[in-house]
């Protein structure tokens, strides 16, 4: 702030503008590919192809968009993603606070055992079972439907952890108190354990909604037509346009993105606990 | 009547001991009974999911596996014991596929996570709007496998003016590039995942005592040497943690390879997921499931890994 820096001062403040440098120079190298996508997206499809490229639009064009959008499919497809995304997510809250309330306050045989089935789960990646998954589905007529790509993913052994681990920070008191008034174990649940465990199903809200948008396989897997795919697998249709329509693919992967990065910016600190509760608690 | 008051007479002078040491016990018991049925209730909708989509796959599989599907449709499927398991486990096809599955994992995983470390180093000074750096370098954890292989795969085309103006255009052009075809759907998993290792590296970070670090310097440790010597040695959970969900992800990569690659050329991305999508859309059932089986094994192999890393680190900080 003086106005003679000491020759000190003055190699601090070239530090930090280092710094700042050089954290500007990562962060526009790891924002790149979004960058570049937004702009071919708004490009005439002549110039992405041209060199050198063009690294502004000046003439914004947004058919791109409408071309995705309509053609494309994209308005239906994000309507499927919401709506499987949503089922799964609130499925998947649903079962993560039963079950861990039910291993947190209750007392019943084989409660070691059944937590340690419900942690197995986690060692098993969901690709070991599509083979058996699919004819199950089919079996059941659920292929090429909202109850085949939602179902499979309702209940997760990580959700019913974090609970459950949530829970039993919770006093013990608590419940004893809430008995002398008179609280059941399902108004205790809705009216005071729930609540006080917010973050914990803010974040596994988060966590679940990132990784049903973004699911790939079993959606390719068990949709056979338009009409239930998801933004995800819109994208692969949208992936194989011929070269003058690239401005469609780039808008497409846009709108593919854009619920999340609108998602993630208002839940940023729920995402985070979520995404590094195994870590730290380890 | 008289006779069951008698009776019940007759219980009580015996029951009075036991009755007062009871109480407890009982009630508990009681309790336990009450919660039993109410627990069963609670968890029976997450079983209901486990059984069918997991646990019956699980050993479905396994029994798959034992059965030859046949090269035509419509014939019935073969017992065949454990030849079909032999065959697959030792065919050339499944060892280049294990081997291009553990070389992709080698080069996304260790690569990914230096990366992201440096990044949140590099973030966690203090520095006014250091925030907002932070939210960049955590961005692409808002893009999909998908989002982030169409970005780069359209971007690799080599009919895009951007590769050939920054001097990159070999033949054949990278994708169909047999030497190249891999690591470039490595970068582009790196890239996706940065994200999510920046921010798991970052609240590594967090639990480094500021004092210890303070402490180092007053010392006279240089940056490297207090990142080296304080910095790691404490964030190895972390980082083993990030190596471990990693490898188990780089096993199960597959968006990225059906939208770049098709696990071409010459089979080199042919990773064991994408072997298994294919089998499956080829109807061969069997094959597919000795694959899963494999895939299996291998994952349990990794987790076990890290419960046993993580024992170790439970008995060094006592």
């Amino acid at each position: 702030m003086s106005a003679e820096p000491t020759p000190g001062r003055a190699r601090a403040r070239m530090k930090k503008l280092g710094q700042y440098a050089l954290l500007t120079v990562l962060a526009v190298i790891v924002l790149f590919p979004i960058y570049i996508t937004v702009v071919n997206s708004l490009l005439k499809p002549s110039q992405i192809t041209s060199t050198p490229p063009t690294f502004f639009p000046t003439h914004p064009q947004w058919s791109g968009y409408q071309q995705a959008w309509d053609q494309g499919h994209m308005g239906l497809y994000l309507r499927n993603s919401f709506v499987v995304t949503t089922i799964i997510t609130v499925g998947q809250v649903v079962t993560a606070v039963l079950a861990g309330y039910a291993f947190a306050f209750l007392d019943f045989p084989f409660k070691r055992t059944m937590f340690v089935v419900f942690l197995a789960t986690l060692m098993v990646p969901f690709e070991v079972t599509i083979v058996t998954n699919i004819t199950t589905v089919s079996n059941l007529g659920w292929t090429n439907s909202y109850a085949g790509l939602a179902v499979p993913f309702l209940a997760t052994g990580f959700g019913a952890f974090l609970m459950r681990q949530s829970f039993l920070t919770l006093p013990g008191e608590l419940r004893d108190a809430a008995s002398l008034d008179g609280y059941g174990h399902w108004r205790f649940m809705t009216r005071v354990a729930v609540p006080l465990a917010r973050p914990a199903v803010a974040a596994l809200t988060v966590f679940a909604f990132l990784a049903a948008w973004n699911q790939y396989l079993w959606p390719l897997l068990v949709t056979k037509d338009d009409e239930y795919r998801t933004v995800q697998i819109g994208l692969k249709q949208l992936q194989g346009l011929a070269i003058d329509q690239l401005n469609v693919t780039f808008a497409g992967a846009i709108i593919a993105v854009l619920p999340l990065v609108v998602l993630l910016l208002v839940f940023q600190k729920q995402l985070v606990r979520g995404l590094t509760a195994g870590a730290v608690k380890g | 009547m008289t006779a069951a008051v008698e009776a019940s007479g007759a219980e009580a002078p015996g029951e009075p001991p036991v009755a007062l040491a009871e109480p407890p016990r009982r009630r508990r018991g009681s309790r336990r009974a009450r919660d039993s049925g109410l627990a069963m209730l609670l968890l029976l909708p997450s079983l209901v999911i486990f059984g069918v989509f997991i646990f019956y796959p699980l050993v479905h599989n396994a029994y798959l596996g034992f059965f030859r599907v046949p090269p035509f449709p419509n014939l019935p499927n073969v017992y065949v014991g454990f030849d079909q398991y032999r065959d697959v486990l030792t065919s050339q096809d499944f060892l280049d596929s294990l081997r291009t599955t553990v070389v992709f994992a080698l080069m996304t995983v260790p690569v990914g996570i230096a990366i992201g470390l440096g990044l949140a180093v590099l973030a966690h000074q203090q520095l006014r709007g250091v925030g907002i750096y932070r939210t960049f370098f955590s961005s692409t954890v808002a893009t999909s496998v998908a989002v982030a292989a169409v970005i780069f795969g359209t971007l690799m085309n080599p009919q895009v003016g951007l590769l050939p103006w920054m001097g990159i255009n070999p033949q054949p052009p990278i994708l169909q590039n047999p030497t190249w075809a891999l690591p470039a759907v490595a970068v582009t998993t790196i890239w996706q995942t940065l994200g999510l290792t920046f921010i798991l590296m970052s609240a590594g970070l967090q639990s480094v005592p500021d004092d210890l670090l303070e402490a180092a310097r007053v010392d006279g440790a240089s940056a490297w040497s207090r990142f080296w010597h304080v910095t790691l040695p404490m964030l190895s959970p972390t980082i083993f943690f990030a190596v471990v969900i990693g490898s188990i992800f780089a096993f199960q990569t597959f968006g990225q390879i059906d939208l770049l690659t098709q696990g071409g050329p010459l089979r080199k991305t042919n990773v064991l997921t994408y072997f298994i999508y294919t089998e499956i859309r080829r109807n061969d059932n069997g094959k597919a499931a000795v694959l899963a089986v494999a895939l299996f094994f291998l994952t349990l192999l990794l987790a076990l890994a890290q419960i046993r890393l993580l024992e170790r680190r439970v008995s060094y900080e006592r």
